[in-house]
Protein backbone atom coordinates (compact mmCIF):
# COMPACT_ATOMS: atom_id res chain seq x y z
CA UNK A 1 0.00 0.00 0.00
CA UNK A 2 2.91 2.47 0.60
CA UNK A 3 4.54 1.90 -2.40
CA UNK A 4 1.43 2.64 -4.52
CA UNK A 5 0.95 5.90 -2.25
CA UNK A 6 4.64 7.39 -2.33
CA UNK A 7 4.02 6.66 -6.26
CA UNK A 8 1.24 8.73 -6.17
CA UNK A 9 2.66 11.61 -4.35
CA UNK A 10 5.33 12.09 -6.76
CA UNK A 11 2.33 11.89 -9.18
CA UNK A 12 0.92 15.26 -7.77
CA UNK A 13 3.51 18.06 -7.39
CA UNK A 14 2.50 19.71 -4.64
CA UNK A 15 3.95 23.02 -2.23
CA UNK A 16 5.76 22.82 0.19
CA UNK A 17 2.38 23.82 2.55
CA UNK A 18 0.44 20.80 1.30
CA UNK A 19 3.33 18.53 2.74
CA UNK A 20 2.22 17.32 5.67
CA UNK A 21 4.70 17.04 8.53
CA UNK A 22 7.55 17.54 6.27
CA UNK A 23 6.44 20.86 5.65
CA UNK A 24 5.39 22.50 9.14
CA UNK A 25 6.52 25.52 8.93
CA UNK A 26 8.60 27.07 11.14
CA UNK A 27 5.90 28.74 12.85
CA UNK A 28 3.90 25.89 12.77
CA UNK A 29 6.51 23.99 14.69
CA UNK A 30 7.38 26.69 17.22
CA UNK A 31 3.84 26.66 17.80
CA UNK A 32 3.73 23.12 18.88
CA UNK A 33 7.17 23.00 20.28
CA UNK A 34 6.57 25.93 23.21
CA UNK A 35 4.40 23.82 25.91
CA UNK A 36 7.76 21.84 25.90
CA UNK A 37 10.37 24.32 24.84
CA UNK A 38 9.22 26.81 28.00
CA UNK A 39 9.63 24.45 30.61
CA UNK A 40 12.98 22.69 29.44
CA UNK A 41 14.16 25.89 28.98
CA UNK A 42 13.11 27.46 32.26
CA UNK A 43 13.01 24.13 34.42
CA UNK A 44 16.33 22.08 33.21
CA UNK A 45 18.64 24.23 30.61
CA UNK A 46 18.42 27.82 32.88
CA UNK A 47 18.84 25.52 36.36
CA UNK A 48 21.90 23.65 34.37
CA UNK A 49 23.76 26.46 33.06
CA UNK A 50 23.33 27.76 36.89
CA UNK A 51 24.26 24.76 38.84
CA UNK A 52 27.07 24.74 36.70
CA UNK A 53 27.90 28.42 37.86
CA UNK A 54 27.36 27.74 41.02
CA UNK A 55 30.55 25.31 41.58
CA UNK A 56 32.31 28.33 40.97
CA UNK A 57 30.83 30.12 44.09
CA UNK A 58 30.36 30.05 47.46
CA UNK A 59 27.13 29.36 47.49
CA UNK A 60 25.09 27.92 50.82
CA UNK A 61 21.76 27.24 51.97
CA UNK A 62 19.36 29.49 54.10
CA UNK A 63 18.06 32.68 52.78
CA UNK A 64 19.39 36.14 52.30
CA UNK A 65 23.37 34.68 52.38
CA UNK A 66 25.19 36.23 49.64
CA UNK A 67 27.16 34.36 47.31
CA UNK A 68 30.17 35.30 46.01
CA UNK A 69 32.09 33.98 42.84
CA UNK A 70 34.88 32.47 43.84
CA UNK A 71 36.62 31.17 40.97
CA UNK A 72 38.45 27.82 41.20
CA UNK A 73 38.42 27.54 44.71
CA UNK A 74 36.36 25.07 45.58
CA UNK A 75 38.18 22.70 43.00
CA UNK A 76 41.29 23.19 44.74
CA UNK A 77 39.82 22.42 48.66
CA UNK A 78 38.45 19.35 46.25
CA UNK A 79 41.38 17.96 44.99
CA UNK A 80 42.31 17.76 48.73
CA UNK A 81 39.66 16.36 49.84
CA UNK A 82 39.86 13.02 50.90
CA UNK A 83 36.21 12.23 51.84
CA UNK A 84 36.03 13.63 47.73
CA UNK A 85 38.55 11.13 45.99
CA UNK A 86 37.46 8.22 48.17
CA UNK A 87 34.24 9.07 47.18
CA UNK A 88 35.05 9.09 43.36
CA UNK A 89 37.12 6.44 43.42
CA UNK A 90 34.27 4.30 44.64
CA UNK A 91 31.83 5.74 42.67
CA UNK A 92 34.58 4.69 39.52
CA UNK A 93 34.85 0.88 40.96
CA UNK A 94 31.09 1.11 41.06
CA UNK A 95 30.37 2.47 37.71
CA UNK A 96 32.91 0.14 35.49
CA UNK A 97 32.16 -3.06 37.69
CA UNK A 98 28.38 -3.11 37.86
CA UNK A 99 28.21 -1.81 34.50
CA UNK A 100 30.91 -4.55 32.69
CA UNK A 101 29.18 -7.50 34.77
CA UNK A 102 25.82 -6.69 33.73
CA UNK A 103 26.73 -6.10 30.38
CA UNK A 104 28.43 -10.04 30.40
CA UNK A 105 25.46 -11.09 32.38
CA UNK A 106 22.93 -9.81 30.33
CA UNK A 107 24.47 -10.66 27.18
CA UNK A 108 24.11 -14.02 27.85
CA UNK A 109 20.68 -13.63 28.96
CA UNK A 110 19.65 -12.09 25.88
CA UNK A 111 21.52 -14.93 23.88
CA UNK A 112 19.31 -17.42 25.63
CA UNK A 113 16.15 -15.52 25.16
CA UNK A 114 17.12 -14.99 21.50
CA UNK A 115 17.08 -19.13 21.39
CA UNK A 116 13.93 -21.25 21.36
CA UNK A 117 13.96 -22.57 25.00
CA UNK A 118 11.00 -23.49 27.15
CA UNK A 119 10.42 -21.22 30.05
CA UNK A 120 11.99 -18.34 28.47
CA UNK A 121 8.78 -16.39 28.87
CA UNK A 122 9.46 -16.75 32.81
CA UNK A 123 13.24 -15.85 32.42
CA UNK A 124 12.47 -13.13 29.73
CA UNK A 125 9.40 -11.63 32.67
CA UNK A 126 11.61 -11.20 35.60
CA UNK A 127 14.04 -9.76 33.73
CA UNK A 128 12.09 -7.04 33.11
CA UNK A 129 10.47 -6.93 36.91
CA UNK A 130 13.48 -4.78 38.20
CA UNK A 131 12.22 -2.26 35.52
CA UNK A 132 9.44 -1.47 37.51
CA UNK A 133 10.95 -1.88 40.87
CA UNK A 134 11.28 1.32 42.93
CA UNK A 135 14.93 1.67 43.61
CA UNK A 136 13.52 2.08 47.43
CA UNK A 137 11.84 -0.98 47.41
CA UNK A 138 15.05 -2.86 45.29
CA UNK A 139 16.74 -1.99 48.38
CA UNK A 140 14.86 -3.27 50.84
CA UNK A 141 14.81 -6.23 48.99
CA UNK A 142 18.56 -6.82 49.24
CA UNK A 143 18.48 -5.87 52.90
CA UNK A 144 16.38 -8.41 53.51
CA UNK A 145 18.26 -11.28 51.89
CA UNK A 146 21.70 -9.99 53.32
CA UNK A 147 20.13 -9.59 56.43
CA UNK A 148 22.39 -11.13 58.89
CA UNK A 149 19.93 -13.20 60.88
CA UNK A 150 16.51 -13.75 59.38
CA UNK A 151 18.47 -13.11 55.45
CA UNK A 152 18.56 -16.43 53.12
CA UNK A 153 22.12 -15.36 52.34
CA UNK A 154 23.59 -16.77 55.84
CA UNK A 155 20.85 -19.13 56.20
CA UNK A 156 22.19 -20.42 52.53
CA UNK A 157 26.04 -20.18 53.57
CA UNK A 158 24.82 -22.48 56.85
CA UNK A 159 23.23 -24.66 55.06
CA UNK A 160 26.21 -25.36 52.93
CA UNK A 161 28.77 -25.07 55.81
CA UNK A 162 30.18 -22.04 53.98
CA UNK A 163 32.24 -19.45 55.11
CA UNK A 164 30.63 -16.30 56.05
CA UNK A 165 27.61 -17.31 57.92
CA UNK A 166 27.80 -15.13 60.97
CA UNK A 167 28.73 -12.10 58.52
CA UNK A 168 26.96 -8.40 58.48
CA UNK A 169 27.30 -8.03 54.89
CA UNK A 170 26.24 -4.74 54.30
CA UNK A 171 28.34 -3.25 57.16
CA UNK A 172 31.41 -5.23 56.11
CA UNK A 173 34.47 -3.03 54.94
CA UNK A 174 35.21 -5.55 52.71
CA UNK A 175 32.09 -6.70 51.65
CA UNK A 176 29.69 -3.88 51.67
CA UNK A 177 30.65 -2.68 48.37
CA UNK A 178 30.84 -5.82 47.14
CA UNK A 179 27.40 -6.58 47.74
CA UNK A 180 26.39 -2.99 46.70
CA UNK A 181 27.99 -3.86 43.09
CA UNK A 182 25.67 -7.36 43.02
CA UNK A 183 22.45 -5.76 43.99
CA UNK A 184 23.39 -2.63 40.96
CA UNK A 185 23.95 -5.49 38.41
CA UNK A 186 20.29 -6.72 39.29
CA UNK A 187 18.82 -3.87 39.13
CA UNK A 188 20.05 -2.86 35.95
CA UNK A 189 19.58 -6.03 33.66
CA UNK A 190 16.47 -5.02 32.29
CA UNK A 191 17.61 -2.10 29.85
CA UNK A 192 20.55 -3.97 29.28
CA UNK A 193 18.84 -7.30 28.06
CA UNK A 194 16.03 -5.79 26.26
CA UNK A 195 18.98 -3.36 24.28
CA UNK A 196 20.91 -6.54 23.52
CA UNK A 197 18.31 -8.59 22.95
CA UNK A 198 16.49 -6.21 20.14
CA UNK A 199 20.18 -5.74 18.49
CA UNK A 200 19.87 -10.21 18.33
CA UNK A 201 16.96 -10.21 16.62
CA UNK A 202 17.97 -7.84 14.47
CA UNK A 203 21.01 -9.57 12.94
CA UNK A 204 20.36 -11.94 9.75
CA UNK A 205 19.50 -14.92 10.32
CA UNK A 206 21.36 -16.20 7.11
CA UNK A 207 24.31 -14.53 8.27
CA UNK A 208 24.55 -17.44 10.64
CA UNK A 209 23.32 -20.16 8.58
CA UNK A 210 26.09 -19.22 5.65
CA UNK A 211 28.95 -19.43 8.51
CA UNK A 212 26.88 -22.63 9.96
CA UNK A 213 27.27 -24.51 6.57
CA UNK A 214 31.36 -23.06 6.28
CA UNK A 215 31.95 -25.02 9.44
CA UNK A 216 32.37 -22.43 12.06
CA UNK A 217 31.38 -22.99 15.23
CA UNK A 218 29.23 -21.83 17.43
CA UNK A 219 32.27 -19.62 19.22
CA UNK A 220 33.56 -18.49 15.59
CA UNK A 221 30.23 -17.40 14.38
CA UNK A 222 29.87 -15.90 18.36
CA UNK A 223 32.92 -13.76 17.75
CA UNK A 224 33.13 -12.99 14.08
CA UNK A 225 29.15 -12.68 13.19
CA UNK A 226 27.37 -11.75 16.56
CA UNK A 227 29.72 -9.46 18.11
CA UNK A 228 30.25 -7.27 15.43
CA UNK A 229 26.84 -7.03 14.12
CA UNK A 230 26.18 -5.97 17.72
CA UNK A 231 29.07 -3.23 18.22
CA UNK A 232 26.74 -0.39 18.10
CA UNK A 233 24.24 -1.23 20.38
CA UNK A 234 26.78 -2.30 22.72
CA UNK A 235 28.87 0.68 22.75
CA UNK A 236 25.17 2.69 23.44
CA UNK A 237 24.15 0.66 26.19
CA UNK A 238 27.43 0.28 28.10
CA UNK A 239 27.82 4.28 27.72
CA UNK A 240 24.44 4.77 28.96
CA UNK A 241 24.37 2.24 31.64
CA UNK A 242 28.03 3.55 33.24
CA UNK A 243 26.32 7.14 32.94
CA UNK A 244 23.39 6.04 35.10
CA UNK A 245 25.51 4.14 37.66
CA UNK A 246 27.54 6.82 38.17
CA UNK A 247 24.68 9.06 38.74
CA UNK A 248 23.21 6.52 41.10
CA UNK A 249 21.54 7.29 44.15
CA UNK A 250 18.08 5.66 45.51
CA UNK A 251 19.41 2.33 45.64
CA UNK A 252 22.64 2.56 47.51
CA UNK A 253 21.14 5.20 50.11
CA UNK A 254 18.71 2.87 50.95
CA UNK A 255 21.20 0.03 51.05
CA UNK A 256 23.88 1.55 52.96
CA UNK A 257 23.57 5.30 53.22
CA UNK A 258 27.10 4.98 52.48
CA UNK A 259 28.43 3.18 54.95
CA UNK A 260 30.24 1.75 56.58
CA UNK A 261 32.47 4.29 56.83
CA UNK A 262 32.34 5.65 53.46
CA UNK A 263 32.97 2.12 52.00
CA UNK A 264 29.81 2.65 49.99
CA UNK A 265 29.69 7.03 49.39
CA UNK A 266 29.07 6.90 45.90
CA UNK A 267 29.71 10.58 44.29
CA UNK A 268 25.99 11.46 44.32
CA UNK A 269 25.69 10.39 47.66
CA UNK A 270 28.71 12.35 48.73
CA UNK A 271 27.38 15.43 47.02
CA UNK A 272 23.76 15.11 48.26
CA UNK A 273 25.24 15.27 52.20
CA UNK A 274 27.03 18.38 50.67
CA UNK A 275 24.22 19.82 49.34
CA UNK A 276 21.07 19.35 51.28
CA UNK A 277 22.65 18.06 54.88
CA UNK A 278 25.62 20.83 55.56
CA UNK A 279 24.06 22.91 53.40
CA UNK A 280 27.28 23.97 50.85
CA UNK A 281 25.54 24.35 47.33
CA UNK A 282 28.98 25.76 45.89
CA UNK A 283 30.58 22.70 47.05
CA UNK A 284 27.77 20.55 46.18
CA UNK A 285 27.85 22.27 42.28
CA UNK A 286 31.36 21.78 42.02
CA UNK A 287 31.22 18.02 43.16
CA UNK A 288 28.62 17.87 39.96
CA UNK A 289 30.69 19.64 37.58
CA UNK A 290 33.51 17.33 38.37
CA UNK A 291 31.18 14.44 37.66
CA UNK A 292 30.45 15.76 34.51
CA UNK A 293 34.14 16.17 33.43
CA UNK A 294 34.79 12.47 35.10
CA UNK A 295 32.04 11.01 33.39
CA UNK A 296 32.79 12.62 30.02
CA UNK A 297 36.34 11.70 30.11
CA UNK A 298 35.67 8.01 30.68
CA UNK A 299 33.28 7.95 27.77
CA UNK A 300 35.98 9.55 25.71
CA UNK A 301 38.44 6.93 26.74
CA UNK A 302 36.22 4.25 26.33
CA UNK A 303 34.64 5.33 22.85
CA UNK A 304 38.55 6.17 21.58
CA UNK A 305 39.10 2.79 22.88
CA UNK A 306 36.22 1.39 20.72
CA UNK A 307 36.85 2.86 17.28
CA UNK A 308 40.77 2.10 17.28
CA UNK A 309 39.20 -1.42 17.97
CA UNK A 310 36.76 -0.83 15.41
CA UNK A 311 39.24 0.19 12.38
CA UNK A 312 42.20 -2.50 13.73
CA UNK B 1 20.22 -19.41 16.15
CA UNK B 2 23.94 -20.18 18.02
CA UNK B 3 23.96 -23.93 16.94
CA UNK B 4 26.41 -26.05 18.44
CA UNK B 5 28.07 -29.22 17.08
CA UNK B 6 26.73 -31.38 20.00
CA UNK B 7 22.93 -30.56 19.95
CA UNK B 8 21.48 -32.13 22.71
CA UNK B 9 24.93 -31.33 25.54
CA UNK B 10 24.28 -27.77 24.65
CA UNK B 11 20.50 -28.05 25.13
CA UNK B 12 21.20 -29.08 28.33
CA UNK B 13 23.66 -26.73 29.29
CA UNK B 14 21.22 -23.56 28.05
CA UNK B 15 18.93 -24.73 30.08
CA UNK B 16 20.69 -25.09 33.33
CA UNK B 17 21.95 -21.80 32.62
CA UNK B 18 18.58 -20.39 32.02
CA UNK B 19 17.78 -21.86 35.27
CA UNK B 20 20.53 -19.74 37.15
CA UNK B 21 19.26 -16.80 35.64
CA UNK B 22 15.85 -17.70 36.13
CA UNK B 23 16.90 -17.97 40.11
CA UNK B 24 18.96 -15.20 40.28
CA UNK B 25 16.51 -12.85 39.26
CA UNK B 26 13.34 -14.31 41.00
CA UNK B 27 14.57 -15.66 44.19
CA UNK B 28 14.97 -12.31 45.94
CA UNK B 29 11.47 -11.22 45.03
CA UNK B 30 10.19 -15.08 46.63
CA UNK B 31 12.41 -13.98 49.34
CA UNK B 32 10.42 -10.73 50.08
CA UNK B 33 6.93 -12.45 49.82
CA UNK B 34 7.77 -14.96 51.84
CA UNK B 35 9.05 -12.53 54.67
CA UNK B 36 5.80 -10.77 54.36
CA UNK B 37 3.95 -13.63 55.08
CA UNK B 38 6.05 -14.41 58.50
CA UNK B 39 5.18 -13.81 61.97
CA UNK B 40 7.33 -11.66 64.27
CA UNK B 41 8.50 -14.35 66.04
CA UNK B 42 9.47 -16.38 63.03
CA UNK B 43 11.31 -13.32 61.59
CA UNK B 44 14.16 -13.86 64.64
CA UNK B 45 14.26 -17.27 64.45
CA UNK B 46 18.29 -18.10 63.76
CA UNK B 47 17.16 -20.98 60.94
CA UNK B 48 15.04 -18.71 58.50
CA UNK B 49 13.10 -21.35 56.18
CA UNK B 50 11.89 -20.44 52.62
CA UNK B 51 8.28 -21.47 53.28
CA UNK B 52 6.90 -19.68 56.33
CA UNK B 53 6.33 -22.07 58.76
CA UNK B 54 2.66 -20.17 60.06
CA UNK B 55 1.69 -17.53 57.26
CA UNK B 56 0.36 -14.49 58.61
CA UNK B 57 -1.71 -11.70 56.78
CA UNK B 58 -0.98 -9.62 59.87
CA UNK B 59 2.19 -7.92 58.09
CA UNK B 60 -0.21 -6.37 55.53
CA UNK B 61 -2.27 -5.56 58.05
CA UNK B 62 0.26 -3.45 60.20
CA UNK B 63 1.13 -2.05 56.70
CA UNK B 64 -2.16 -0.85 55.53
CA UNK B 65 -3.07 0.77 58.61
CA UNK B 66 -0.09 2.09 60.63
CA UNK B 67 2.61 4.23 59.65
CA UNK B 68 0.14 5.77 56.89
CA UNK B 69 1.34 4.52 54.18
CA UNK B 70 -1.90 4.67 52.86
CA UNK B 71 -1.45 8.78 52.88
CA UNK B 72 1.60 8.23 51.01
CA UNK B 73 0.55 6.14 48.14
CA UNK B 74 -2.59 8.53 47.96
CA UNK B 75 0.47 11.25 47.87
CA UNK B 76 2.07 9.39 45.20
CA UNK B 77 -1.14 8.51 42.97
CA UNK B 78 -1.93 12.06 43.08
CA UNK B 79 1.60 12.99 42.09
CA UNK B 80 2.38 10.39 39.60
CA UNK B 81 -1.06 10.95 37.60
CA UNK B 82 -0.46 14.77 37.51
CA UNK B 83 3.12 14.33 36.40
CA UNK B 84 1.94 11.94 33.34
CA UNK B 85 -0.66 13.62 32.08
CA UNK B 86 0.75 16.74 31.82
CA UNK B 87 4.30 15.54 30.93
CA UNK B 88 2.31 13.60 27.96
CA UNK B 89 0.31 16.41 26.72
CA UNK B 90 3.45 19.23 26.46
CA UNK B 91 5.40 16.44 24.93
CA UNK B 92 3.10 15.56 22.15
CA UNK B 93 3.20 18.45 19.83
CA UNK B 94 6.55 18.51 20.26
CA UNK B 95 7.14 14.91 19.65
CA UNK B 96 5.27 15.61 16.36
CA UNK B 97 7.85 18.24 15.50
CA UNK B 98 10.72 15.96 16.40
CA UNK B 99 9.72 13.30 14.45
CA UNK B 100 8.32 15.32 11.21
CA UNK B 101 10.57 18.34 10.74
CA UNK B 102 13.87 17.44 10.17
CA UNK B 103 16.53 20.80 10.89
CA UNK B 104 18.17 22.49 12.94
CA UNK B 105 15.46 22.14 15.89
CA UNK B 106 15.15 18.46 15.47
CA UNK B 107 18.87 17.69 15.76
CA UNK B 108 18.66 20.16 19.09
CA UNK B 109 16.19 18.86 20.54
CA UNK B 110 17.05 15.17 20.26
CA UNK B 111 20.84 16.03 20.85
CA UNK B 112 19.11 17.78 24.32
CA UNK B 113 17.78 14.88 25.10
CA UNK B 114 21.08 12.67 25.64
CA UNK B 115 22.82 15.28 26.95
CA UNK B 116 20.33 15.56 29.50
CA UNK B 117 21.30 12.18 30.71
CA UNK B 118 24.76 13.23 31.22
CA UNK B 119 24.19 15.31 33.61
CA UNK B 120 23.89 14.00 37.20
CA UNK B 121 21.19 15.37 39.46
CA UNK B 122 22.99 17.13 41.80
CA UNK B 123 23.53 19.72 39.46
CA UNK B 124 20.31 20.56 38.53
CA UNK B 125 18.84 19.91 41.81
CA UNK B 126 20.72 22.60 43.75
CA UNK B 127 19.52 25.27 41.14
CA UNK B 128 16.02 23.88 41.14
CA UNK B 129 15.68 24.03 44.92
CA UNK B 130 17.01 27.83 44.78
CA UNK B 131 14.05 28.79 41.83
CA UNK B 132 11.32 26.67 44.05
CA UNK B 133 12.17 28.36 47.18
CA UNK B 134 11.81 31.82 45.57
CA UNK B 135 8.49 30.18 43.95
CA UNK B 136 7.12 29.18 47.50
CA UNK B 137 7.11 26.44 45.85
CA UNK B 138 9.17 23.64 47.78
CA UNK B 139 8.32 21.33 50.20
CA UNK B 140 4.86 21.21 47.92
CA UNK B 141 3.40 18.54 45.52
CA UNK B 142 2.99 21.38 43.11
CA UNK B 143 6.95 21.99 43.10
CA UNK B 144 7.32 18.32 43.02
CA UNK B 145 5.64 18.03 39.68
CA UNK B 146 6.95 20.60 38.22
CA UNK B 147 10.53 18.97 38.41
CA UNK B 148 8.99 15.46 37.57
CA UNK B 149 7.85 17.10 34.13
CA UNK B 150 11.21 18.41 33.17
CA UNK B 151 12.67 15.10 34.56
CA UNK B 152 10.71 12.56 32.38
CA UNK B 153 10.17 14.50 29.18
CA UNK B 154 13.70 13.71 27.68
CA UNK B 155 12.13 10.27 27.81
CA UNK B 156 8.97 10.86 26.86
CA UNK B 157 9.96 13.09 24.22
CA UNK B 158 12.16 9.85 22.89
CA UNK B 159 9.47 7.28 22.98
CA UNK B 160 6.50 9.97 21.52
CA UNK B 161 8.69 11.12 18.67
CA UNK B 162 9.53 7.06 17.38
CA UNK B 163 5.79 6.64 18.11
CA UNK B 164 5.18 9.06 15.74
CA UNK B 165 7.91 7.97 12.90
CA UNK B 166 6.43 4.63 13.45
CA UNK B 167 2.92 6.45 11.59
CA UNK B 168 3.52 6.34 7.67
CA UNK B 169 4.37 9.81 6.27
CA UNK B 170 2.00 8.97 3.44
CA UNK B 171 -0.50 8.85 5.09
CA UNK B 172 -0.59 12.49 6.10
CA UNK B 173 0.37 13.11 2.66
CA UNK B 174 -2.50 11.43 1.01
CA UNK B 175 -5.07 13.15 3.50
CA UNK B 176 -3.53 16.67 2.52
CA UNK B 177 -4.00 15.87 -1.26
CA UNK B 178 -7.93 14.98 -0.23
CA UNK B 179 -7.93 18.50 0.77
CA UNK B 180 -7.54 17.80 4.83
CA UNK B 181 -6.38 20.66 6.74
CA UNK B 182 -3.40 20.49 9.59
CA UNK B 183 -5.86 20.14 12.23
CA UNK B 184 -8.15 17.64 10.84
CA UNK B 185 -5.26 15.64 9.84
CA UNK B 186 -3.65 15.72 13.47
CA UNK B 187 -6.92 14.62 14.78
CA UNK B 188 -8.33 12.72 12.66
CA UNK B 189 -5.20 10.59 11.59
CA UNK B 190 -2.72 10.74 13.69
CA UNK B 191 -3.99 10.98 16.78
CA UNK B 192 -6.16 7.65 16.68
CA UNK B 193 -3.06 5.65 15.10
CA UNK B 194 -0.88 7.04 17.75
CA UNK B 195 -3.15 6.40 20.62
CA UNK B 196 -1.49 3.07 22.13
CA UNK B 197 1.72 4.67 21.87
CA UNK B 198 0.43 7.97 24.04
CA UNK B 199 -1.10 5.26 26.41
CA UNK B 200 2.13 3.11 26.94
CA UNK B 201 4.10 6.74 27.38
CA UNK B 202 1.51 7.92 29.87
CA UNK B 203 1.62 4.66 31.52
CA UNK B 204 5.55 5.12 31.77
CA UNK B 205 5.51 8.17 33.00
CA UNK B 206 3.33 7.59 35.78
CA UNK B 207 5.52 4.84 36.92
CA UNK B 208 8.72 6.49 36.83
CA UNK B 209 6.80 9.15 39.09
CA UNK B 210 5.69 6.76 41.32
CA UNK B 211 8.67 5.33 41.76
CA UNK B 212 11.30 8.06 42.31
CA UNK B 213 13.00 8.94 45.39
CA UNK B 214 15.59 11.29 45.25
CA UNK B 215 14.03 14.61 44.17
CA UNK B 216 11.16 13.65 46.60
CA UNK B 217 14.01 13.23 49.43
CA UNK B 218 14.99 16.35 48.36
CA UNK B 219 11.85 18.71 47.84
CA UNK B 220 9.50 16.98 50.76
CA UNK B 221 9.60 17.69 54.07
CA UNK B 222 6.50 17.96 55.62
CA UNK B 223 5.31 14.20 56.58
CA UNK B 224 1.90 14.44 55.52
CA UNK B 225 3.00 14.88 51.90
CA UNK B 226 5.70 12.24 51.70
CA UNK B 227 5.46 9.98 48.82
CA UNK B 228 5.50 6.05 49.00
CA UNK B 229 9.43 5.43 48.54
CA UNK B 230 10.08 8.53 50.92
CA UNK B 231 8.03 6.94 53.41
CA UNK B 232 9.66 3.56 52.88
CA UNK B 233 13.11 4.76 52.81
CA UNK B 234 11.72 6.82 56.14
CA UNK B 235 10.44 3.11 57.14
CA UNK B 236 14.40 1.69 56.61
CA UNK B 237 15.64 3.70 58.89
CA UNK B 238 13.46 4.24 61.78
CA UNK B 239 12.40 0.72 62.15
CA UNK B 240 13.03 -1.79 59.15
CA UNK B 241 15.63 -3.69 61.39
CA UNK B 242 13.23 -4.28 63.88
CA UNK B 243 9.94 -4.74 61.67
CA UNK B 244 10.83 -6.48 58.66
CA UNK B 245 7.54 -8.27 58.18
CA UNK B 246 5.62 -5.08 57.86
CA UNK B 247 8.42 -3.60 55.52
CA UNK B 248 8.40 -6.73 53.34
CA UNK B 249 4.78 -6.21 53.21
CA UNK B 250 4.82 -2.14 52.94
CA UNK B 251 7.31 -2.94 49.86
CA UNK B 252 5.13 -5.16 48.36
CA UNK B 253 2.02 -3.35 48.42
CA UNK B 254 4.09 -0.46 47.10
CA UNK B 255 5.20 -2.31 43.83
CA UNK B 256 2.06 -3.57 42.97
CA UNK B 257 0.77 -0.58 40.79
CA UNK B 258 3.85 -0.07 38.76
CA UNK B 259 4.51 -3.62 38.49
CA UNK B 260 0.77 -4.01 37.26
CA UNK B 261 0.91 -1.10 34.63
CA UNK B 262 4.51 -2.34 33.72
CA UNK B 263 3.43 -5.65 33.02
CA UNK B 264 0.59 -4.48 30.70
CA UNK B 265 2.57 -2.07 28.57
CA UNK B 266 5.92 -3.95 28.51
CA UNK B 267 5.85 -5.35 25.18
CA UNK B 268 4.70 -1.66 23.50
CA UNK B 269 7.47 -0.38 26.08
CA UNK B 270 10.70 -1.40 24.35
CA UNK B 271 9.33 -1.34 20.76
CA UNK B 272 8.99 2.40 21.14
CA UNK B 273 11.90 2.94 23.07
CA UNK B 274 14.35 0.84 20.66
CA UNK B 275 12.89 1.25 17.20
CA UNK B 276 14.44 4.02 16.35
CA UNK B 277 17.72 3.23 18.07
CA UNK B 278 18.84 -0.45 16.84
CA UNK B 279 17.29 0.41 13.01
CA UNK B 280 19.93 3.13 13.17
Amino acid sequence: VSAIQGTGSRLFPRGNRSRAGAGLSATEALVLLIPALLPIVILSVAPLIRGIYLGFTNARAGLDVPTNFIGLDNFRVLLKDDLFINSFKIGLIWAVSVTAIQFVLSLGLAILLSQQLRGRWLARSLALVPWAMPAVVVGIMWKLFFQPQAGVLNEILRRGHLPGENLDWLSSFQWALPAVIFVGVWAGMPQTTVALLAGLQSIQDDLHEAAAVDGATAWQRFRTITLPQLRPVIIAITSLDFIWNFNSFGLVYVLTEGGPAGKTQLPMLFAYNQAFKYGEFGYASALGNAMVVVIAGALVFYLWGRLREASS
Amino acid sequence: VIVSSHPTRARTGQYLVLLAYILFLGFPLLWMLSVSFKGPRELVELYPSFIPADPTLENYRIALTENELVRSAVNSLKVATITALLTTAIGLPAAYVLARRRGLISRLGLGWILLSQMFPLILIIVPLFLLLRDLKLTDSHAGLILVYMVWALPFILWMLQSYVRGIPRDLEEAATVDGATRFQILVGIIAPLLAPGVVVTTLFAFITAWNEFFFALVILQTPELTTLPLKLAQFVGIEGIVRLGPLAASALLATAPSLILFTIIQRWLTRGLLSGAVKG
